[in-house]
């Protein structure tokens, strides 16, 4: 039943796709119990995410924050942690960012006023995962559950803060004041005008550079090595002089600082103010993508792309289809996960039986 | 309102009504992972019993049809769950929170889809289950503590309250006095023992989840059928998540469980209550923040600052037979 039987090509390219069209093959078939047409609603889907230029636009909008949520989530697995936490730590994220635009869009240029942001972003996100890593390092509670408790925690807490604090008086709406124009990040529809009017932003160059680090930490320094080890084999790890609790921690710590910045292309690059819910299942997104993207750069890189893809198609999909409301992307997310995450064995031993009959 | 309209009697009372929720949950979650397989499904199998026991005792007029329904719906999930979990030797966690997401998704779009009201069902008016009323509570109704007890705290409660409660005692005796309990813990502990032993540690897995997904289709009947009397988006609003910690804290064990469910159906009580009541010292507390407790004492809990927890030790590994 194990996959180490099989080569790397088919492990890494053929059993995800195998996978993934799995999955889209039980939506066509949701989406033909609802009454429409599979093929003609993937048609839309593809046109609007993909070929159409500002939908393109939009997609790689979505791809940015996801790329940071599903590198959180992976950076945390490579050390055999499960986070599932990233909705709240992104949402914490968020938070940090908008105290650091209220203290400071007055003041600050531009060049300051940015770098700001993420660090607050990067700051209150990390500090959201401490907690629960801390409790699995020193306790043992299981990150699991921790992380969860703390998504709900995330959410009540912002709902206090954003109704008690940060609604300017006089207004309804449950969200913070605008920032100062000095906070937005520069748009690319500014250079290339055939996006039109799309929020995507330079945050797409961060969420590459931040791939890019990510790539060279884990698989080339000695550090990303250790938290493999860890992950691999605790006890292993620890006998080989490896301080466990402390690289618990301090990938816990990085794990939520990636989900808070993810908050910085959704709220600096677009909104400019902190409204409530804003991650809207980001970070949920972000199990998807790193475990379809089996924790690697360009795999996570190309699983962001698809949800973003998926997130922008089935909006306007609902749109052109009355039956196939915009949940629909949220059940594609779940099967999703259970094909390429939970089954990502499915088709293995019949693929080594295949591959095994060629040979002989 | 002040604080000496706070009725701690209405407190109690609704106490009892949240924790049938969680209770039942609890109970399905207690044999899967007894048997050493992780049930962080739990929410999207409540969501996805609510949902058709809402929408099918809606169209049949029948609460009875529409709790088989969830029950065959439940039972369907779980067994997904053990397929993954048992013989494809997946991965436990994210099977479940693919079952969780999915089912949040999918309970949204088919009620849209048949009822066209926003992701909810119809109210089902005279398809709920109806209330027992014990012999004689006319007679006591006037007399001041045993009135009070007798009609509302013991009586005036539907069936599915009861076999909650009684389900406490019930799996307790399954899993301590019982050949199927024996053999279920042994799964859940040493997998490889009791297959020397000759007990078939696939069937015996399998059997617990069938149990845990007739169980945990009570909950989101009750959510639907009893507590609302219609299907909601998400309505289950993490209670798989809490039965499932009421499980932590209670060390995987029927009796602590029941106290773990109690104590988050008495928080949610509490924050029903608590809400825009001005209290001594601290003043009116916001609902947000009241939210927040049942899930900050879980995380007290967790940390092992209450009591310590310890995990069936097979638990969320596949059984590979030694050959």
């Amino acid at each position: 039943m194990t996959t180490n039987e099989l080569p790397r090509w088919a492990t890494g390219i053929v059993l995800p796709i195998l996978n993934l069209l799995s999955a889209l093959l039980v939506t066509a078939l949701v989406i033909h119990l609802l009454g429409e047409n599979p093929a003609e609603s993937m048609q839309i889907l593809v046109n609007s995410a993909i070929v159409n230029p500002e939908g393109l636009a939009y997609t790689l909008f979505y791809a940015s924050t996801f790329v940071f949520t599903g590198l959180a989530v992976s950076i945390a697995m490579q050390a055999g942690l499960f986070n599932i936490g990233a909705e709240g730590q992104m949402y914490l994220g968020g938070l940090g960012l908008t105290v650091a635009m209220l203290a400071f869009d007055a003041t600050l240029p531009w060049y300051l006023l940015i770098p700001a942001g993420m660090i607050g972003a990067a700051l209150f996100g990390a500090l959201w995962a401490f907690i629960p890593g801390y409790l699995q390092a020193k306790r043992g509670s299981h990150i699991v559950v921790t992380t969860i408790m703390f998504n709900f925690i995330a959410s009540s807490l912002m709902n206090f803060v954003i109704v008690k604090y940060l609604i300017p008086p006089g207004e309804q709406n449950t969200a913070s004041r605008v920032f100062s124009t000095d906070a937005e990040l520069p748009r690319l529809s500014d250079w290339f005008p055939i996006l039109g009017d799309t929020p995507l932003n330079v945050s797409l160059f961060l969420a590459i550079i931040a791939l890019v680090i990510y790539g060279v930490m884990v698989s080339r320094s000695s550090w990303g090595y250790k938290v493999r080890a860890t992950g691999l084999n605790r006890h292993a790890a620890h006998y080989a002089g490896v301080k466990i609790s402390a690289m618990i921690i301090v990938t816990m710590l990085i794990s939520g600082a990636l989900a808070g910045l993810g908050a910085v292309n959704s709220i600096m690059g677009s909104t400019h103010y902190l409204s409530l819910n804003f991650v809207g299942g980001a970070g949920f997104i972000g199990i998807a993508i790193a475990l379809m993207g089996r924790q690697q750069p360009i795999g996570i890189f190309l699983s962001a792309v698809l949800f973003g893809a998926l997130t922008q198609g089935g909006f306007d999909l609902s749109l052109e289809k009355p039956n196939i409301p915009p949940e629909m992307v949220i059940v594609i997310q779940g099967l999703i996960i259970l094909f390429c995450g939970a089954m990502e064995n499915l088709y293995a031993p019949a693929l080594a039986k295949l591959l095994k009959g060629k040979q002989a | 309102m002040t604080f000496e309209d706070l009725h701690l009697g209405s407190i109690v009372v609704s106490t009892v009504r949240n924790a049938p929720v969680l209770l039942f949950a609890a109970m399905a979650g207690l044999f899967a992972e007894r048997s050493g397989v992780i049930d962080i499904g739990l929410e999207g199998k409540i969501l996805a019993s609510a949902f058709v026991s809402a929408a099918v005792a809606f169209t049949t007029q029948n609460p009875w049809y529409g709790i088989l329904a969830g029950i065959a719906i439940s039972v369907v999930l779980a067994l997904l769950q053990g397929a993954i979990a048992i013989t494809q030797k997946g991965n436990q966690l994210v099977a479940g929170i693919a079952i969780n997401i999915a089912m949040s998704g999918l309970t949204f779009v088919v009620a849209q889809y048949f009822f066209q009201q926003g992701g909810r069902t119809p109210g089902l008016g005279d398809a709920r289950l109806s209330e027992i009323v014990l012999p004689g509570s006319a007679a006591v109704a006037d007399v001041p503590v045993i009135g009070w007890i007798w009609t509302q705290l013991l009586g005036g409660h539907t069936i599915l309250v009861y076999l909650a409660f009684a389900l406490v005692p019930l799996v307790h005796w399954v899993l301590y006095h019982t050949r199927f309990g024996l053999r279920l813990r042994a799964c859940g502990e040493n997998p490889h023992a009791a297959d020397a032993a000759g007990v078939s540690v696939e069937g015996t897995r399998y059997g617990a989840m069938l149990i845990a997904g007739i169980l945990c289709s009570f909950s989101g009947a009750y959510l639907a059928i009893v507590q609302s009397g219609f299907f909601l988006r998400d309505m289950s609003a993490g209670a798989g998540y809490l039965a499932l910690t009421a499980m932590v804290f209670g060390n995987w064990r029927p009796f602590y469980t029941f106290l773990g469910c109690l104590m988050f159906g008495f928080f949610g009580a509490v924050q029903i209550q608590l809400e825009g009541v001005d209290l001594p010292v601290v003043g009116r507390i916001p609902g947000a923040l009241i939210q927040m407790v049942p899930y900050v004492v879980t995380v007290i809990v967790l940390a092992g600052l209450m009591a310590k927890s310890v995990a069936p030790k097979a638990i969320g590994v596949p059984f590979v037979k030694s050959r």
